[in-house]
């Protein structure tokens, strides 16, 4: 391991036949951070995730995890790592204290150790007064929980949460979230894929942009938010009670206006250069728009992805990939669009 | 110690894959439900002796004279061996056509006819016929019917022919001068029949269909259970992403595959034994071999398939799918294997199709040992071919598998 990377990636890739999921991306994570990956369904984050965990392997590049070679030293790096995968690993006809005892098991621990282990975690999470219940009965916050005691079992370096918050209630979210910050003071490495601007801006020291499979932007949440402010100007929001198409298009028109996304019906959010705030207002009154608010506001990593792919945050690319559980688009679409706001 | 922990793993495998089916009630009541209908299924539709119980028979007697009431009346008479059944229920036509009517409204199974000078020409020492009129809408019921007749109308024809000769020996020379004293040693049922056809098994017991097709059934139950539930359990994994866990554990891959394997096997083997245990119970079915030897059998023929079943579950993610490409390749296989029927029955071709199917050699086994009461030399051919087979496959499903599971 070199200067305090526990993860060295460069190069990986993934191709399906003539789809490439993961496009040669190259990144470090520094060991006790939390990484975050960021990008829409399909972007190639649980691709990734899936290759430094050693379920899928990779077509090129390569990658150490904790020091080992995900390709040759692979037994070595799933005695390193835990994992928290797009869906719930547990077995429903298992009670949550059994499905903890086969995984423990499954790494080699002796009985007494997995035990004290086991009640320890469950009690972490939450979850002892559950333990005799089985899986199926828990609800899926109850099952996330239970789910991430199951990959902290054998004390890994580095956890993966692959979206460990998608389709949770808010409470729960939190719940989540707060747990995962106090997990990095435990001093445990966590690499974890979010579509979810405001989780990573909250949770994650540094975050790679990953769309179409290559990572476009790697600093932490607020030097990438400096790449906007220092080039560009600002981001603007403008609420106009008559809001109409032909202001929006008058808007894009404008010079220094590099991207116009709607927010509803009324409100546009706008990123522009520092002096074009004039010529904004003379477009929504040259059509006889009624300003309700103008401001400008601090950008989000929703804008810089704007900015560095010119393509709102949402998953067009989500049904590009089948998966058999991936549902229909529209649920994440309306998930990642009220995430957003 | 490294082979000690694989195993090790693999048995954690295996036991949770039976907790989670012992709990899924569903799958338990099935379980049991299946082979128990498939034996009575089997058992009781196919027909047999007993089969032909009460079965209408239409009787046109034209006869003038007295010879062919007295065979109906011995008809109506007539028992199935050791039980008081009666075999048939006998119903009086006028005409043949009328007893054709009778046969296409199913109102009869057949029909037989007695013509006009049928005592008449018995009495002038002429032969004459009894026509059977048979359904061949029920070929089984009317073969069996044809066979049952032959041997009736066979056994009364020849007894009618003793009497006959009898008389007739009363009235020879010699038998004038000492009457009352048999001069020449001559027996009247030697001449009409000069020799009579003796059966002999191997093992004592009349050969029966059901005893025929048992070891069959237990060997499809058992491998159906293993191809199934191992292409169903890998592919149900997969979808529920519980398979990610497991592979992410430090684990070698084949303990997984060898720990769902043996999951499966005992719940084959489970599945098999029940089977034999209500063959014996309800339909009487002897195992005439080594017991022993049946459940090595069965085993050998498990290993045998379940390089096929894991090549499958490579090759699918999804549970339905599996189902589909097992069902396709395990149904005709069942019938090509000669489970149901014997294989001499088959065109050439489906006889050599047969000939590459390790099913074919299971079910030979195994009805050699439970029927037969073979033992290890008969069978060796047959195990060596599943032993093989399965090695075979297994060396090609593994690698397979591994490559496929982490794609």
């Amino acid at each position: 391991m070199k200067n305090g990377a526990i993860i060295e990636v460069s190069g990986l890739t993934k191709k399906f036949k003539d789809f490439t999921a993961v496009d040669s991306i190259s990144f470090d994570v520094k060991k006790g951070e939390i990484f975050g990956l960021l990008g829409p369904n399909g972007a190639g984050k649980s691709t990734t995730i899936r290759m430094l965990t050693t379920l899928t392997r990779p077509t090129g590049g390569e990658a150490k995890v904790c020091g080992y070679d995900i390709g040759s030293e692979a037994p070595k790096v799933r005695q390193h790592i835990g994992l928290v995968a797009e869906k719930i690993i547990l077995y429903d006809r298992l009670t949550a204290i059994e499905n903890l005892r086969l995984f423990g098991k499954l790494q080699h621990w002796t009985t007494e150790a997995i035990e004290k282990r086991a009640d320890e975690l469950l009690k972490l999470v939450s979850m002892d007064e559950w333990k005799d219940r089985l899986a199926g009965t828990y609800s899926t916050g109850m099952k996330q929980r239970v789910n991430i005691a199951r990959a902290l079992l054998n004390e890994p370096d580095v956890l993966f949460l692959d979206e460990p918050t998608l389709g949770l209630d808010p409470q729960t979210t939190r719940t989540i979230r707060e747990f995962i910050l106090d997990l990095k003071k435990r001093g445990i490495t966590i690499v974890l894929t979010t579509h979810i601007m405001n989780e990573a801006e909250m949770l994650c020291d540094r975050v790679g942009i990953i769309d179409q499979g290559k990572i476009v932007a790697l600093d932490t949440t607020d030097n990438l938010k400096k790449i906007i402010s220092k080039e560009e100007g600002k981001v603007l929001e403008l609420a106009v009670a008559n809001l109409k198409n032909e202001m929006v298009e008058g808007i894009e028109k404008l010079e220094h206006v590099m991207s116009v996304s709607h927010l509803s019906a009324t409100e546009i959010r706008i990123h522009a250069g520092h002096e074009s705030i004039d010529e904004i207002v003379d477009v929504v009154r040259k059509h006889d728009g009624k300003i309700l608010n103008i401001g400008a506001i601090e950008p989000t990593l929703e804008d810089v992805f704007l900015h560095l792919t010119g393509r709102e945050m949402r998953d067009e690319a989500s049904e590009k990939i089948k998966t058999p559980h991936s549902g229909p688009g529209s649920h994440f679409r309306a998930h990642s669009t009220s995430r957003t706001r | 110690m490294d082979v000690l922990e694989a195993l090790r793993d693999t048995f954690q495998i295996a036991k949770k894959d039976l907790t989670e089916f012992v709990r899924d009630r569903a799958q338990l009541i099935s379980f049991i439900i299946m082979p128990i209908f498939m034996m009575v299924m089997m058992g009781y539709i196919f027909p047999s002796q007993n089969s032909l119980k009460n079965t209408p028979l239409g009787v046109i007697n034209a006869d003038k004279g007295t010879v062919a009431q007295n065979l109906v009346n011995s008809l109506k008479k007539m028992k199935l061996p050791d039980t008081d059944n009666k075999i048939f229920k006998i119903k009086t036509y006028g005409s043949v056509d009328q007893a054709k009517e009778g046969i296409k409204g199913q109102d009869i199974n057949g029909a037989v006819v007695f013509p006009s000078d049928f005592s008449d020409k018995i009495t002038k020492g002429e032969q004459t016929n009894v026509t059977l009129v048979t359904d061949q809408s029920n070929p089984q019921v009317s073969s069996l019917m044809t066979n049952m007749f032959t041997q009736v109308v066979g056994e009364m024809s020849s007894a009618t022919g003793q009497k006959k000769v009898e008389a007739l020996l009363t009235k020879l020379p010699v038998q004038k001068q000492a009457p009352g004293k048999a001069v020449l040693n001559i027996n009247a049922k030697a001449i009409v029949k000069p020799f009579v056809l003796k059966t002999q098994g191997v093992v004592s017991g009349k050969p029966n269909y059901f005893q025929f097709m048992a070891p069959g059934i237990m060997g499809m139950v058992v491998i159906m259970a293993v191809m199934m539930g191992l292409a169903g359990s890998i592919a149900r994994e997969k979808e529920m992403g519980t398979l990610d866990g497991i592979l992410a554990a430090p684990i070698r891959r084949f303990s997984i595959i060898f720990g769902k394997t043996l999951s499966q096997t005992v719940r084959g083997l489970t599945q098999g034994v029940l089977v034999l245990s209500l063959a014996i119970l309800l339909f009487g079915v002897k195992i005439n071999g080594n017991p022993l030897l049946v459940v090595m059998m069965l085993i050998l023929g498990i290993f045998s398939f379940v390089g096929l079943g894991i090549l499958v579950s490579a090759a699918v993610s999804e549970q339905e799918t599996a189902m589909i490409i097992l069902m396709t390749l395990t149904f005709p296989m069942f019938f090509l294997s000669g489970t149901f029927f014997p294989i001499q029955q088959m065109p050439a071709f489906m006889q050599a199709i047969s000939r590459i199917l390790p099913m074919t050699y299971m079910v030979e086994a195994l009805r050699k040992v439970v029927v037969l009461g073979a033992t290890w030399p008969a069978i060796q051919t047959d195990v060596i071919v599943l032993f093989v087979f399965g090695l075979v496959t297994l060396i090609i499903a593994i690698p397979a598998f591994n490559r496929v599971i982490t794609r």
